[in-house]
């Protein structure tokens, strides 16, 4: 088969902390060989990285796809070219779509209709419970052998811990994982924003971090109860870092993970009732910001998620309160983790292991690296590249992003699944 | 932002959303205007052609028989054609959107919009989605503001009290969902009263409430000391069947205003309250009727502030 040979370019892999100029040699899908030069390889393609960056393609672990059953807002071929448009090439989807991914119909249907789009590769999540309902366990060895990579109640509740207890039981019995977004409901529901100065400013029902907290809490003391691999999705919450840091410390095996847009706004930064910004959890303080910032650079947090969210129009207009939550944020993925590690003084190989190999490492999955061997699955992006978010170049079905007509500095060139390229700017 | 959104190129006033941002200049222009059109309702003749012609809609997505009759009669005071709509029994009971009715009243050809709505920002939504010609004033949306309320409040204090420099105010009652005390709040502090106090158990407080410029209390004796101004909060019956408050009787007996209680403001305190009263739960009766309350005067003061609203949006070229 074909023959890639991407020269000149900055080759950062950040699982062998490689960081150097030269060749990466891509053979029948697989990377062959990284900066050392061979004389014998015969290129089918060459591809100038003249300027710019080679990384792995990026792994994101929270991706709204809105099929099957929400297709008004995006569909899997849309927002798969908008995943690699925004160059990432692996990403998880959650059980929320409709219907639920709780029989093998459903992945087969999602598998499907991904391997048409020729985007990025999708991994579905399996629901921990049928219908998501928080009731009855959802057939998750069925589900795994269907190809799901773990179970997740997404955003959903399981309000009786007895059901969460026995779900996360059944999940270790079949070395799955567990992706929990914490959120204790009788604290959170009717709410639409952080619980602080500035819903009490505005008057918008608030959503306290201990909604968060709580359920962290509760939840970690039921990992160990169970044994369960816990990975927290999406924490907004200082007292959540803590809590997590203090877990491991003592020996629990959980993960988390930090959408890219809490690292870099607040409550305070909110336009006041622009839509935009409704997303849950809510954008909270500044000290809950650098704790997140804090533990990523700490290691408590091991990986950034989009946590992407394609709305339609008519979902954003209207009062604060009664739009849906979200962000479409895959495209932005790489220009706000660029200008998060500028903020905070995180080197750009720090920055791209949370987006590459630590999520990748949290699945199981043989993603994020550049090493002979692995999938050709690859981000060629100029980190200098200034665009401006418009409709003429954006890709996702949801314009909704509080960041829409802004400049933006860093933008992914060209993108490569298992060697062949899928996304290239124009 | 809102104050952006709210002055027109010349910084006069187009829509009235919130008193967020608004100078003690402008709001002291509101009050001026007011008291001509409030010594104009004691004549025989209460009417000036000032909007005759225009068209003002009254919007309204919840029931408000007061506040509605008000900016009833200042339009009509105003000559202007009114048009009310109560939406909360008709179309986006039947699906329709937000943006949908106001769209077909725009094609109607409407001057102004008057809106109440249950949700917060709800005014500043159709404001920024509205015809560029057409003007909207915020009748209360949600638990986020009535800033005409705050005027009519600030006016009656304004009779009583001659300046705002120098006054104690206590706001009572269930600040957490009230539009009013938030918009009160912002009033009083732009018209540099000395201290804005509120009153309430931290159920009925929102989280971080000294940040919006207020210094809270949990103890009425302690909060009423010394206060020139108490103003009372409706306190709504279906809190009492949350978790919010135990019953309407420890509410009284903590929180409702008696005389005794009273006592312990300045003699010369003025009592207000945005109405209806729930008599027997936040205020006595005997204080509701008697000679510190200005109550009746606030409803009074109600048309005149709102004609003053109204004429100087549709004057900024509405």
């Amino acid at each position: 088969m074909s023959r890639v040979l991407i020269k000149n370019g900055r080759v950062i892999d950040p699982a062998t902390k490689l960081d150097a100029i030269g060749p990466v040699y891509i053979e029948d899908g697989k990377v062959v060989a990284v900066i050392q030069e061979r004389a014998d390889f015969k290129a089918d393609e060459e591809i100038d990285a003249q300027d710019c960056v080679v990384s792995p393609g990026f792994v994101d672990l929270s991706v709204r796809l809105r099929e099957p059953g929400y297709t008004r807002k995006g569909t899997i071929e849309s927002e798969t070219r908008a995943a690699v448009a925004g160059g990432v090439t692996s990403l998880c989807l959650p059980p929320d779509t409709h219907p639920v991914i709780d029989t093998p119909a459903v992945v087969e249907y999602v598998k499907d209709k991904a391997e048409m789009a020729a985007g990025a590769h999708v991994f579905p999540l399996a629901a921990m419970t049928q219908r998501l309902a928080g009731k009855q366990l959802s057939s998750m060895f069925t589900l795994k052998q269907a190809g799901c990579v773990a179970v997740s109640n997404a955003d959903a509740f399981i309000d009786d811990l007895q059901v969460l207890r026995r779900a996360m039981e059944y999940a270790d019995s079949h070395g799955l994982l567990m992706i929990f977004h914490p959120n204790e409901s009788s604290l959170s529901l009717g709410g639409c924003a952080h619980e602080g100065v500035v819903a009490s400013q505005y008057g918008l029902p608030g959503i306290p971090g201990a909604a968060e907290t709580v359920a962290v809490a509760q939840c970690l003391e039921l990992a160990e109860l169970t044994g369960c691999r816990v990975h927290f999705s999406r924490l907004s919450c200082r007292g959540s870092v803590i809590k997590i840091q203090e877990a491991v410390k003592y020996g629990a095996k959980v993960t988390a993970d930090v959408a890219m847009h809490q690292l870099l706004l607040t409550e305070e930064q909110m336009r006041p009732f622009d839509s935009s910004f409704h997303v849950l959890p809510p954008f909270r303080s500044e000290q809950d910001k650098e704790m997140l910032v804090q533990g990523l650079i700490d290691g408590t947090i091991h990986a950034v998620c989009s946590d992407h969210q394609p709305q339609d129009v008519d979902a954003k207009l209207g009062a604060f309160q009664e739009t849906e939550p979200g962000i479409s944020a895959l495209e932005t993925l790489l220009p706000l983790m660029l200008k998060f590690c500028e903020e905070n003084d995180v080197s750009m190989t720090s920055g791209l292991a949370a987006i590459t190999y630590q999520p990748a490492d949290i699945l199981g999955l043989n993603k994020g690296r550049l090493v002979a061997g692995a999938d050709a699955d690859i981000c060629i992006f100029n980190a200098q590249y200034p665009w401006q978010i418009n409709a003429q170049n954006w890709l996702s079905s949801g314009q909704n992003t509080p960041f829409w007509g802004d400049q933006m500095t860093g933008r992914v060139m060209r993108t490569l699944v298992q060697g062949r390229t899928v996304f290239e700017l124009t | 932002m809102t104050a952006k959104l709210q002055l027109n190129s010349d910084g006069k006033i187009k829509h009235f959303l919130s008193i967020e941002g608004f100078s003690r200049a402008i709001l002291t222009e509101i009050l001026d205007a007011a008291e001509s059109y409030s010594e104009m309702a004691t004549i025989s003749s209460k009417k000036v052609p000032l909007l005759r012609g225009k068209t003002i809609s009254n919007l309204f997505f919840e029931n408000s028989t007061r506040t509605r009759t008000t900016f009833e009669l200042a339009a009509t005071r105003l000559s202007a054609d009114v048009l009310n709509i109560n939406i909360s029994t008709s179309a986006t009971s039947k699906g329709e959107s937000l943006l949908d009715t106001i769209r077909n009243l725009e094609a109607m050809h409407i001057d102004m919009f008057v809106v109440r709505h249950a949700l917060s920002g709800a005014a500043q939504f159709i404001a920024e989605n509205c015809a560029p010609n057409i003007s909207v004033i915020n009748a209360g949306d949600g638990r986020h503001a009535h800033p005409t309320q705050a005027m009519l409040d600030m006016f009656t204090i304004r009779q009583h009290k001659k300046k705002f420099a120098g006054l104690v105010v206590a706001i009572v009652g269930d600040i957490l969902h009230s539009r009013v005390a938030r918009s009160q709040i912002q009033a009083l502090n732009i018209l540099g009263v000395n201290e804005v106090r509120v009153i309430a158990p931290k159920t009925l407080l929102p989280v971080n409430v000294e940040k919006l410029g207020v210094v809270p209390y949990q103890d009425m004796q302690q909060g009423l000391e010394g206060v020139d101004v108490v103003m009372m909060l409706r306190l709504q019956r279906e809190r009492m069947n949350s978790a919010l408050l135990p019953s309407e009787n420890e509410y009284f007996k903590c929180f409702g205003l008696t005389q005794e209680k009273l006592k312990f403001a300045r003699p010369d305190a003025i009592v207000m309250h945005p109405g209806p009263i729930n008599r027997g739960i936040e205020i006595e009766s005997s204080v509701a009727d008697g000679e510190q309350s200005v109550i009746l005067q606030q409803v009074s003061n109600g048309v005149a502030i709102r004609m003053a609203i109204m004429a100087l949006a549709m004057q900024s070229g509405g």
